[in-house]
């Protein structure tokens, strides 16, 4: 099957300047050498920690923030190097919904202004009338009653909110969405409302999601794929199922203990913090905390391969570490 | 039976609350001080409206006979040096100041809101060119530069206007460039981008409606500034030129009469303090009533 979105070598530096004299600029590399594939209709997981470069790197692959270097070829055209209008049409397949249904919603603006501004600034409706159908339309599919259209944010829930942002994100029937921890602003029952509501709308619209988030539990649950960041790169890839029970990274084994009931086993503590991102460790971004790092971890860079199909890894020591980790279950 | 009245209570509250501006215009209500000066400002607009029919003599009509008459039954505030009745004067000098006030603050709005909001959004050189600007405007003696201005344009209303509303922004736009540097960071800036919505939309559809609040209150307090910036001008000789009755033009004309006939230079005098009290007093009134920090 073709990709919908191909994501390569995604690169996005932050300069920092030392000092006001030296010209020497070092940078924050908040997304460094990024690339995965996305297919129509499938969900991917994209998770890490805090400050790992998981809404960075969606945040430059839509354009919110100019990627440094590489290439996002969204259905086949260079997302990247198109501009002015060209750019304005196909930002109609590739939506985003937020994090905070509070910011995310402009306070001044009705239900159905919210709803309808991306209709407007595409003008992607025939007449007035289309154009109030679709807004209805749009409203009954996310579970908003239509005589709310002239409300105004702060009259509804948080879970409502949502629905909302999720609702503009949909009007346009875009192929890839970007949802970034659409549900950890919200209370544990809405969360799986909005879940489920995601998963509704992806059977009923076939829509692709990139689906960023730090809570493991709601990405066991919707992922089809999941990536795991650390520090700006990719780990770790894989389907839901193999990586949750066989996970390959030690750095995903770290962050699957971490939850309780999720893997067997008592959590594995890491040493130390996550280092600077604008002086990475050298070779393996994670020996510094890794509780299997080695002498070569420290020297050479693992590169993401393909050990098992479809199950991408970067680390030296993969075969050892699966091995060991059977051992211990084995005990 | 109480339960369902309770609940009644919350419905209409719910159905009561609208928007931002009721609330805020419920929150006004509740301040006396604030209801009065608007009172007292509506009050000025129609003297100032209506005062063909409100001035109970001709303004420029000169009298001889009664010079330097003091207040009476026949001239309330008494006559000046010219045997012009001072009420009138005060009453058609509303018009003056209160149009100097709107007019050059709503250039001033207009020049503020758009440099701030370059400073603010676009950042990067467009912001150090505008902050340069700011400080620039606000650091030289405002006076010094109205009056350079006035010089160079040459007095009248329409003038004054345009001078005062070009030396008045600075204060305006940094307020705005403030305002929209929190606001742009907003998801909904973001959503708008994703959408394809350009720089002009979101500068007019999301940033504008979110900085109306801080206009209303920059303007209310610029009015009383811009007045007494007249006042100082007419005073000068650079403002309004000599027949038009202005209140600033009366003080000075009155300089001379101060020991005389205090009561000439004492009711411009007290315009002046209630209008630019009243403007200052609503201006208070409504931060309070629009600061969304002092909300919930």
């Amino acid at each position: 099957m073709q990709p919908i979105l191909e994501v390569e070598h995604l690169k996005k530096y932050y300069p920092l300047r030392h000092s006001f004299l030296s010209s020497q600029c070092d940078a924050v590399r908040a997304c460094d050498d990024v690339s995965f594939k996305l297919y129509p209709g499938e969900t991917l997981g994209v998770v890490g920690e805090s400050g790992c470069g998981k809404s960075t790197t969606m945040k430059a692959v839509i354009r919110l923030i100019e990627p440094t270097a590489g290439s996002v070829i969204l259905q086949g055209t260079d997302f990247l190097s198109l501009r002015g209008n060209e750019l304005k049409q196909a930002r109609r397949h590739i939506k985003m919904i937020f994090q905070d249904p509070y910011s995310s919603l402009n306070p001044r603006m009705t239900v159905k202004e919210i709803i309808s501004e991306p209709l407007d600034i595409t003008k992607g409706y025939a007449d007035r009338e289309e154009r109030e159908e679709i807004i209805v339309h749009t409203m009954q599919q996310v579970g908003l009653d239509p005589e709310f259209t002239n409300r105004y944010p702060h009259e509804f829930s948080g879970g409502q909110r949502q629905r909302i942002g999720i609702a503009r994100a949909i009007i346009l029937h875009p192929e890839v969405i970007i949802c970034d921890e659409p549900v950890s602003a919200l209370d544990v029952s809405i969360q799986a409302k909005i879940l489920n509501l995601l998963k509704k709308l992806q059977r009923e619209l076939g829509i692709a999601y990139i689906f960023i988030s730090h809570n493991l539990g709601v990405v066991r649950n919707i992922a089809d794929r999941v990536i795991v960041m650390y520090l700006g790169q990719i780990v770790e890839e894989g389907n839901n199922t193999e990586l949750f029970q066989d996970p390959q990274h030690p750095y995903t084994q770290v962050l699957l203990s971490s939850v309780p009931g999720l893997s067997g086993g008592g959590p594995v503590i890491m040493q130390g913090d996550v280092p600077d991102p604008a002086d990475p460790p050298s070779g393996c971004r994670f020996h510094t905390r890794c509780p299997y790092a080695a002498p070569i971890c420290r020297l050479q860079k693992p590169e993401l391969l393909e050990n098992v199909p479809g199950h991408r890894c970067a680390c030296h020591r993969t075969a050892e570490i699966s091995l060991s980790g059977k051992a211990e279950t084995e005990e | 039976m109480k339960f369902k009245r309770a609940q009644i209570g919350a419905v209409t509250f719910e159905g009561g609350y609208h928007n931002y501006y009721q609330e805020s215009w419920r929150l006004l209500k509740k301040n006396r001080i604030a209801m009065f000066s608007l009172f007292v400002i509506l009050a000025l607009f129609i003297f100032a409206c209506f005062a063909l029919w409100i001035a109970p003599y001709d303004p420029n009509k000169q009298v001889l006979a009664n010079r330097l008459m003091p207040p009476g039954p026949k001239h309330w505030f008494g006559c000046d040096e010219f045997g012009r009745d001072i009420l009138s004067r005060c009453i058609y000098g509303c018009r003056v100041s209160l149009s100097v006030g709107l007019f050059s603050q709503f250039i001033a709005c207009l020049i503020g809101y758009f440099m701030g909001v370059a400073a603010g959004y676009f950042g990067k050189k467009t912001d150090a060119v505008v902050s340069f600007l700011i400080q620039m405007f606000s650091s030289i003696p405002f006076l010094l530069l109205a009056m350079a201005l006035m010089f160079a344009l040459g007095s009248g209303l329409i003038n004054l206007y345009i001078s005062l509303g070009l030396l008045s922004w600075a204060g305006t736009a940094r307020l705005i460039r403030g305002n929209v540097l929190q606001l742009r960071e907003r998801e909904y800036i973001q959503a708008c981008r994703v959408d394809g919505g350009s720089d002009m939309r979101i500068i007019l559809r999301h940033l504008l409606p979110n900085c109306i609040p801080t206009l209303i209150i920059t303007v209310t307090l610029g009015i009383p500034e811009a007045i007494l910036a007249e006042a100082s001008l007419s005073f000068l000789g650079l403002g309004v030129q000599s027949p038009t009755a202005s209140w600033g033009s009366m003080i000075a004309g009155s300089e001379a009469f101060i020991r005389t006939s205090a009561f000439y230079s004492l009711f411009p005098g007290l315009c002046i303090i209630v209008t630019v009290m009243a403007f200052n007093m609503l201006g208070d009134g409504l931060r309070d009533a629009l600061d969304p920090k002092l909300r919930r």
